[in-house]
């Protein structure tokens, strides 16, 4: 497109647009149209929330997941925050606690069983039903060769100290319990949870 | 606890947020200053002024603040490196709107080695020298409830607000080319809530409530400071700017630059009152002039080229044309 503007014209023009944006300037006028104040939208609404526990040590501080489903309908994690309701923490969370919303979302998050085959240089999936198998055939195997049911002097221990068993620190009472009496009647003596990892 | 709808401003931090659609009670109609001659509310409710109260004194150094900062506010600050000090990052970035900052002191007075932990970040001065400084209209705004906040939309990403800002707080991003700081998470408090840092702190350092509320609470821990042999707590509301929202309870109120260079009275730099004080309207006065006498100029001088130059040049032009037997650019001769 050509615009017939000689050169005297260009000048006027250019001129009148100094002056009004002078005055413009002055206060004359309102300033230039500006995005009206606003805050950042909440980003909570219409998420669910869910009660849950913090998984990483023992204090077992409350949290709420706040979730809500992505584009492809898959539900995701948007936000974690203390639980202010939760009598162990009130809503507080300690820099690990605050920062669970990536520890859920991470990439490297294990989310199935894994086995190093023997052999093997890398961890590979394997099916629930076959590590819990796995697990119980080794643990049968090292107890019946290394559980020592009397000590020297004839009394019975039955102490099985070739095994360990690490738990979650972050459980109910009830499921703190039942692992307790399993490992303990076991025979299990070293036996500790993640908090002290 | 949710907030009572007949309050105005948020009371504390330790609440649930709400997941119902909610009003925003925060916008336009509460802007009492804006940057630049930027949009302010003709008749701004009267929101009761919020405070965040940071209690040195109580403050552990765990950075909870920090992470629930990062994950309220979305950001992702870099994986950096361990230089071998305790801050990390090592300053706030546009991805870190708060910091812990860690001062190792040797108290000449008594002998005791402290270890001296203060929350960085922006203060939401009652004066700020950022929306002082800053020419891009309506970028930063100030809320009647005190918060100072940055509207991105408006932002040019000048960076005249990093150098008015008396705490050194905002930092420009290099990829979204707009100035970030700390916003008081005014997206909170404007449905009833307070801050993340606040509500996450395990320790309660970090308190939030009416400026009122926060000022009678810092009363009571300067007193019981005080009681243990702290003679100088104190409360650290630095008058330079007018007060701030963010409030710190100091062990040495006396010595606040002992806190990683917390400045001892901060005030709006001078070049930033000049240039947007006198300065501003006598500059533009000049160049109002200058376009005045142009205009002037242009009017009143004759114009020395005549019809009949004008008439000899088009034909001119025009034997050219048919001389060389092209047509011109525009297709006409």
């Amino acid at each position: 497109m050509n615009i017939d503007l000689s050169r005297r014209g260009f000048l006027k023009l250019a001129g009148a647009g100094v002056a009004a944006t002078s005055l413009g300037a002055m206060g004359f006028g309102g300033a230039e149209a500006a995005e009206l104040a606003h805050v950042r939208a909440f980003k909570l609404t219409q998420t669910t929330e869910t009660r849950n526990t913090c998984p990483y040590c023992s204090v077992a501080c409350g949290v709420i997941i706040y979730g809500r489903a992505d584009e492809a309908g898959k539900r995701r994690v948007v936000h974690i925050e203390g639980d202010a309701d939760h009598p162990v923490n009130r809503g507080t969370l300690c820099p690990k606690g605050s920062a669970l919303k990536d520890f859920v979302n991470a990439e490297t998050r294990l989310t199935e069983p894994m086995i190093r085959r023997a052999g093997s240089d890398r961890f590979e999936p394997i099916s629930w039903d076959e590590a819990l198998d796995k697990i119980a055939r080794a643990l049968k195997d090292d107890r019946d060769a290394n559980l020592l049911a009397a000590n020297e002097a004839g009394v019975p221990v039955n102490r099985w100290s070739t095994a360990g068993f690490l738990a979650a620190s972050a459980t109910t009472n009830e499921t703190a319990w039942l692992t307790y009496k399993v490992v303990r009647s076991m025979g299990i003596v070293g036996f500790d949870n993640q908090a002290r990892v | 606890m949710t907030m009572a709808p007949d309050l105005d401003s948020p009371r504390t931090a330790v609440a649930n947020p709400p997941v119902q659609p909610m009003e925003s009670n925060l916008g336009q109609g509460d802007v009492v200053r804006s940057s630049a001659g930027g949009p302010v509310a003709e008749n701004p409710r009267d929101l009761t002024d919020v405070a965040k109260l940071i209690d040195v004194s109580k403050c552990i150094g765990c950075k909870a603040c920090q992470t629930a900062c990062v994950e309220w506010n979305d950001t992702h600050p870099e994986i950096g490196i361990n230089v071998g000090i305790y801050e990390n990052p090592l300053d706030l970035t546009p991805e870190m709107y708060t910091l812990m900052r860690f001062t190792e002191y040797d108290n000449p007075d008594t002998g005791d080695f402290e270890w001296l932990i203060r929350k960085d970040g922006c203060m939401h001065c009652v004066d700020p020298g950022c929306l002082k400084a800053c020419p891009a209209p309506g970028a930063i705004v100030q809320y009647s409830n005190g918060i100072v906040d940055f509207i991105s939309e408006n932002c040019i990403g000048c960076g005249y607000c990093i150098s008015g800002c008396p705490f050194d707080i905002p930092r420009l991003s290099p990829t979204q080319h707009v100035v970030k700081k700390c916003t008081l998470c005014s997206d909170r408090v404007a449905v009833g809530q307070g801050p993340a840092c606040a509500k996450a702190c395990p320790t309660q350092a970090i308190t939030f409530g009416t400026k009122d509320d926060m000022t009678a609470l810092a009363a009571e821990r300067i007193e019981d400071l005080k009681s243990r042999g702290y003679d100088n707590a104190g409360l650290y509301d630095p008058q330079g700017v007018g007060g701030t929202h963010v409030m710190y309870v100091l062990h040495h109120a006396d010595k606040p630059s002992l806190y990683s260079g917390l400045p001892d009275d901060p005030k709006i730099s001078d070049v930033v009152e000049g240039w947007k004080g006198p300065t501003k309207p006598v500059g533009i006065a000049a160049v109002g002039l200058a376009a005045v006498g142009a205009a002037a100029m242009a009017l009143f001088t004759r114009s020395r080229v005549t019809p009949q130059d004008e008439a000899e040049a088009t034909e001119l032009v025009q034997e050219e044309m048919r001389g060389s037997g092209q047509p011109d650019d525009r297709g006409t001769v």
